[in-house]
């Protein structure tokens, strides 16, 4: 490879031939600041934050770092008095049209904004004048736009984009140029599939998932409820990350440790609910493959997914699984089944799930989805959500000793665990089927549809028959798939997995937020399923069908596999959605 | 059009129906028919032409471009064998029933119609202060032949530069000949043209592609709607050279949708040329194909900047990209493009046609060939006008342009639009180039040129510029879109008379940041209207916040308008225009007045004016 | 300044719809052809309301949302119809310094409307438009087609009138 010698801040490196110069500096332990770039996905050169004073032969220019390309022999200042300067008054500028409320902000402390003006010395109020007023967003249950702290960086509308969604975009021009709507239309109005990408990506508190936690601390303070919550097998990964943990690091014990202190009634793990769905959904799809029905079957464990479906595939919508959701079927057995054996009316439960994902917050007000009569989730918070909340409880999260989780709907496998990562889904069915249909006692190890790739495809032979298996995660890799599928299924797909965001709910819409520094430079998505695949590793049981948990279900409660009570318990239906609709 | 041969046939063929010669019958009547043209009421004329000389044998009448005497639209001129034109002007349907009986019939030439000189005499075109200095190279058709007759255009040697380059050379020499020639980019920047397609060629790529930059946004400059709309095939045919230059097979016009004549006129050339081989496959025999296709604009001023050009292309909102990767390398849908705008196309046929030795010939050192100014503003002849770079810009105001009109003192004029500067009357004896306007500050941008006079104020000029590039701002980075919008609100202080030394300053040190740090040549040169006039006319500036006064007389914040009760008469008109009823009577008479004098109450005036245009006497004034 | 979005109920016709869908039709093979279908559905319906534009969105398959950024970016797409009679008055340089400013006032003042905005009865819409290319004639407003150079304040009223019916 050629490489490219230069100097940046006096540190010589040498850097591929290509490179920027913000790679560079990186290389030579330089940060440079950043706001709009995004690695691959927006290198707009919007923002102007990352400018740096370079020198081809031809004296020191101002350029910008996170697109310009070095040359052999260029210095580079990262840090002169005229670049502090220049990045002072574009943060200065950047402020003039921002509201400052970061006192109210869930992104204080936690915003690259804020943290650059501290950095900077900034004056709040060096440039006065025009201040575009917006109204708050508020269309949603799932996430709030506040285009009063929008800074206009664009990477929410790459993340959007990347999703195949594009809902927002750039309008209007020059100082009115907002991001927003077709026709300022509410989002509620428009084909959003709810999966908080944008809210990941946004540097500032503009994009953020709808607080619920008051909701919580509310239900917690009422004598007459019993508050009964579940974490998601993904949660465990990251919300070590909200206490400056190492990313990548498992909590699971803190975390069921932290919920009991709070004044939880039970710490259910949604990992139960993981290994009923496997069970359910392989069972939809035997019954599928003797009776004809619509194949290839898709998963429906991400409501993300789901409602892009909904939006853009409403004629394939037969090959989604019924099945719920683990985090429904979770909220649905513990309002029937344990509401029954301890006898408290379900009106009585208020039932919590903490989960990945803010389209989860969507998911529980959809239709079909009340097994008793009351839904079978109350309340569905984020990973970021459950951080604050250990925080305002006082709660020294990094020093707590592990807990287990309560049982019996807590009990686990291997399988369960992954279904945070990509591939974790169809692995786990693959265990099963491979067990049920081909009479193996051991776990399979299914690398071909692990890694954090968009598709991917594997063929396993199921009773003597080879069944061809796609994984996509991500709207763009799903709608990939569909486009298959819309041209005849060319590669005769028989089951496929399919997650709303990039690599799954490890890297889910509500999932900690990491600087885009660090999401420019660490492979989030893969550090964090390795949790996920190290626990599955050490795990007695690695199969759904094997918890004992399951298997009492189904025989004290649903009466087998398939029958009409695990039916309305665990399935749903689904409904094509118009894009747009205007108020 | 398979060779040389069948080209020359069709010159020798219509060469003497464009310029009859001694001998022969014909006589050709043009009438300006650009978008001046019909504004200034040119299609009746056009029509009463037609119809008063459909019954005279050798007569023909048709339309034809812009000739650059804006001012003096509608214009016909007339060729008869062997004689000079004679141009009439400001006509109308009447005078040119008396063209047609006393001149096409009589064969007198109808005095009253022609132009007149300085000193009053009548003259031809050719002999005016206004045409005399030019040298028309880009413009040399326009106004000459029917620009929807591509055989017209061939008659004047047209697509001959084309016939040569695909049978003669090689995409390198062509490169070469550009190169030697010394032709820079006419659209701003001034970037050697040769050198640009130099770097493109050698890429390699499945598809490249040549743009011409037809989106002409600077306020104030038509010279390339002028070529479009006159000469459109020079386009065409520039663009296909640059194809085989560097190995292009498809090639976008990027116009402006507010010019819909130049629109309706390169479609047509397009289709001709097709007709006639010269666009599509196998040109000349030569085995080169080429295919022009035509994009609008849709009114947005940074698209003149190529890289938001190309995106618009594309189909997106007009913002401009982080450049490198350069368009050379990675352009139009990603692939390798050169893209210059109309008045650099319009040199390329003439410099491979005559030598890039005949063209280095004109102009300065570092600036060769002529350049397009529009002449606009304070000044006596408006239009377009062709020089030698070099030309100072005193021959430009005071000969070309016949000076100030109304007795008024020069004060600057400007140039590069809203992202040029000013020249102050002190360096009026510049000699207008890329280099020696950069280095006062300024920029030769397009070609628009405003003359302003005593009566204009700087710092509102600086103003207007900054409203404009704060409209056009794209939005995408923080220093154009808020930067601009700041500096504008300082401006606005300013001219309210509420502004402090401070914000001068702050001002100027804001102008630097928004040049060093925008994305784009919007941002980057949107100060330099500020700049400039801070630097030429700080005075203005200080008297604003210090004195609080406009010394133009043009912010209305900062006027008083007063009576001077011992010219006032007392007639009371001013009193009962007044829109605010703010005018009173006094108990003041003054000696030889019978009626008592009237007054201005300052805190209420809304300084619209009104009183100072209704008064005959000269009693009100405002400072 | 924002694009202003028109309340005025769509009154679209199917002939209208089955050109829009031809142009769709034969342009819908290169995304890029997205201005160019756009600035043909303004020529057909004479602006771009939610209506046209949801149209263009599912016969390009380009998201609405990018249609709208593309529409509220340029300047010559309208979110509003146009009168009967739409004036676009120049304040390009040329014309500004020669006095448009006043003149637009005036026609503001007159139509009671302001920029980019159509009278109650659909008769006149008004814009302040940049450079025409007529410098040489300023100041110059234009009505529909028609060009009127060289103006002053107290043209106006003339102008107006002869566009009564």
């Amino acid at each position: 490879m050629d490489m490219i010698n230069v100097k940046i801040n006096g540190i010589a490196v040498s850097v591929p031939k290509g490179s920027t110069i913000l790679e560079a500096a990186r290389k030579a332990g330089v940060e440079i600041p950043t706001l709009c770039f995004m690695k691959e996905k927006n290198e707009i050169g919007a923002c102007r934050i990352c400018v740096v004073e370079a020198n081809e032969g031809r004296g020191f220019r101002i350029v910008t770092s996170c697109v310009y390309p070095v040359s052999e022999g260029m210095e580079v200042l990262t840090n002169s008095e005229k670049i502090q300067k220049a990045r002072k008054t574009t943060l200065e500028l950047i402020l003039s049209t921002h509201d400052k409320k970061c006192l109210s902000c869930s992104r204080s402390t936690n915003c690259e904004l804020q943290k650059l003006c501290r950095d900077y010395g900034v004056e709040d109020s060096a440039f006065e004048g025009f201040k575009p007023h917006y109204e708050l967003d508020y269309s949603t249950p799932h996430l709030v736009r506040d285009n009063n702290k929008c800074i206009l960086c664009r990477r929410c509308v790459a993340a959007c984009r990347e999703q195949y969604v594009s809902v927002i975009g750039a309008n209007d021009r020059g100082i009115d140029t907002n991001i927003g709507q077709a026709f300022n239309l509410s989002l509620n109005n428009t084909p959003c599939i709810s999966c908080g990408q944008c809210t990941v990506v946004c540097p500032t508190g503009a994009l953020t998932e709808r607080d619920d936690t008051d909701k919580i601390w509310a239900a917690l303070a009422d004598p007459t409820k019993k508050v009964i919550v579940q974490t998601a097998p993904s949660v465990r990964a990251t919300l070590g990350e909200c206490f400056g943990m190492p990313i990548g690091t498992n909590v699971e014990g803190k975390m069921a440790a932290a919920l009991r202190r709070m004044g939880f009634h039970k710490v259910f793990d949604t990992d139960f609910s993981a290994d009923l769905t496997i069970v359910e959904e392989a069972n939809e799809l035997v019954e599928r493959i003797k009776n004809g029905g619509v194949l290839p079957m898709i998963t429906s464990c991400s409501p993300g997914w789901v409602k892009f479906c909904e939006f853009y595939y409403p004629d394939l919508l037969s090959h989604l699984s019924t099945c719920k959701s683990p985090q429904q079927m979770m909220g649905a057995v513990i309002k029937t089944y344990w509401a029954e054996k301890n006898g408290v009316d379900p009106k009585d439960i208020v039932s919590v799930s903490v989960m990945p994902c803010t389209a989860k917050k969507f998911e529980i007000g959809r239709d079909d989805q009340s097994t008793a009569g009351v839904p079978d989730v109350d309340i569905a918070i984020t990973t970021r959500e459950l951080g604050r909340m250990i925080e305002r409880a006082g709660i020294d999260f990094v020093n707590l000793p592990d807990e287990e989780f309560d049982n019996p709907l807590s009990e686990d496998t291997g399988a369960a665990v992954i279904f945070g990562a990509t591939g974790g889904v169809m692995e786990a069915a693959v265990r099963t089927a491979n067990a049920w249909l081909n009479g193996a006692t051991t776990a399979i190890d299914l690398e071909a549809v692990r890694g954090t790739k968009g598709l991917k495809e594997a063929t396993v032979n199921v009773a003597g028959t080879d069944l061809k298996l796609a994984v996509a995660s991500g709207a763009a890799a799903a709608k990939y798939v569909m486009d298959q599928l819309k041209a005849g299924n060319p590669n005769g797909w028989g089951f496929i997995e399919i997650m709303g965001c990039p690599g799954g709910c490890v890297n889910g819409g509500g999932q900690p937020i990491q600087p885009q520094h660090v999401r420019d430079t660490v492979d989030l998505k893969a550090v964090r399923a390795k949790v996920l695949y190290d626990q599955d590793k050490n795990m007695p049981l690695r199969m759904s069908h094997e918890s004992p948990a399951i298997k009492m279900i189904y025989s004290e409660w649903f009466d087998g596999f398939g029958g009409p009570k695990a039916h309305h318990a665990l399935h749903t239906s689904y409904t094509p959605r118009k894009k747009y609709r205007r108020d | 059009m398979k060779s040389l041969s069948e080209l020359q046939a069709i010159k020798d063929r219509v060469r003497d129906t464009v310029l009859p010669p001694a001998g022969k019958a014909e006589t050709r009547v043009v009438v300006g028919m650009a978008t001046c043209g019909i504004a200034a009421g040119a299609t009746p004329v056009l029509d009463a032409l037609v119809e008063g000389t459909k019954n005279l044998e050798n007569v023909t009448v048709s339309k034809t471009g812009c000739v650059g005497i804006c001012q003096y639209e509608p214009v016909v001129e007339i060729f008869e064998p062997g004689k000079d034109k004679v141009t009439y002007v400001k006509m109308d349907a009447e005078k040119a029933a008396r063209v047609i009986e006393e001149h096409l019939k009589g064969g007198k030439v109808v005095e009253d119609f022609l132009l007149s000189n300085e000193k009053g005499e009548k003259t031809a075109l050719k002999d005016t202060a206004f045409y005399k200095p030019q040298q028309r190279v880009v413009l040399r058709n326009c106004g000459l032949i029917d620009p929807e007759n591509i055989e017209e255009y061939i008659a004047m040697d047209g697509y001959a530069a084309l016939g040569k380059v695909l049978t003669e050379m090689t995409p390198e020499q062509v490169i070469e000949e550009i190169k030697k020639s010394g032709l820079r980019g006419r659209g701003g920047g001034g970037f050697p043209t040769g050198v640009k397609w130099g770097l493109c060629a050698p890429n390699k790529a499945p598809q490249k592609y040549v743009v011409c930059n037809a989106d002409e946004g600077d306020p104030g400059a038509f010279m390339d709607r002028s070529v479009l709309e006159g000469d459109p095939h020079c386009i065409i045919e520039a663009m296909t050279i640059a194809g085989y230059a560097i190995g292009a097979t498809k090639g976008y016009v990027y116009v402006r949708a507010e010019y819909p004549i130049a629109v309706d006129h390169l479609q047509k050339a397009i289709e001709q040329a097709h007709e006639y081989g010269l666009l599509g496959k196998d040109i000349f025999g030569s085995g080169f194909e080429f295919e022009l296709y035509i994009r609008l604009g849709a009114g947005a001023f940074v698209c003149g900047e190529e890289t938001a050009l190309m995106t618009s292309i594309e189909g997106n909102r007009g913002e401009p990209r982080p450049r490198p990767p350069y368009p050379a390398v990675k352009g139009l849908y990603d692939s390798p493009t050169i893209e210059n705008n109309v008045e650099t196309f319009a040199n390329v046929p003439q410099i491979i046609l005559r030598g890039a030795d005949w063209f280095a010939s004109m102009g300065t050192e570092k600036s060769k060939g002529t350049k397009v100014f529009a002449l606009g503003g304070k000044i006596k002849n408006t239009g377009l006008v062709e020089i030698p770079m070099g030309t100072t810009l005193h021959d430009i105001i005071d000969k070309i342009g016949g000076g100030i009109p109304n007795g008024k003192k020069f004060k600057a004029a400007q140039t590069g639009g809203p992202s040029g500067g000013c020249i102050p009357a002190k360096l009026i004896d510049t000699e207008v180039d890329y280099d020696n306007l950069i280095a006062i500050g300024c920029m030769m941008g397009s070609g628009g040129l405003i003359v302003m006079d005593e009566d204009n104020c700087m710092v509102d000029m600086a103003k207007f510029f900054l409203e404009f590039t704060v409209d056009e701002s794209c939005g995408k980075c923080t220093p154009c879109r808020v930067g601009t919008k700041r500096l504008l609100e300082i401006l606005d202080k300013i001219t309210a008379g509420k502004g402090t030394l401070e914000d001068v300053d702050r001002l100027e040190q804001l102008c630097y940041y928004i040049k060093q740090n925008s994305l784009c040549g919007l941002g980057q040169t949107a100060p330099n209207p500020v700049l400039a006039t801070l630097k030429f006319f700080r005075e203005e500036y200080i008297a604003h916040v210090v004195d609080k006064k406009c010394p133009a007389g043009v912010c209305k914040d900062l006027l008083t308008y007063t009576i001077d009760k011992d010219k006032c008469i007392g007639c009371g008109l001013c009193s009962r225009n007044c829109p605010v009823s703010t005018i009173h009577k006094t108990d003041y008479v003054a000696e030889g007045h019978k009626l008592p004098s009237y007054e201005i109450d300052p805190e209420k005036c809304i300084k619209c004016g009104v009183c100072m245009q209704n008064c005959k006497f000269g009693a009100i004034s405002k400072q | 300044m924002k694009k202003k979005i028109s309340k005025l109920p769509f009154r679209g016709t199917a002939e209208q719809e089955a050109q829009l869908k031809k142009v769709i039709d034969e342009l819908k093979h290169d995304k890029s052809n997205l201005m160019v279908v756009m600035q043909k559905a303004q020529d057909i319906y004479g602006y771009l309301p939610f209506e046209v534009q949801e149209m263009i969105s599912e016969g390009m398959e380009v998201p609405l949302e990018k249609i709208y950024g593309v529409a509220t970016f340029y300047a010559q797409f309208s979110l509003s119809p146009k009168g009967k009679y739409n004036i676009s008055v120049c304040l390009g340089t040329a014309c500004y310094v020669k006095g448009s400013g006043p003149i637009f006032e005036k026609l503001s003042e007159k139509l009671g409307i302001g920029a980019d905005e159509c009278t109650a009865d659909g008769k006149f819409s008004l814009n302040a438009c940049r450079c025409i290319g007529a410098c040489g004639l300023a100041p110059v407003m234009t009505v529909n087609d028609e060009v009127y150079g060289r103006l002053t304040v107290d043209d106006i009223d003339t102008i107006l009138e002869k566009y009564k019916d």
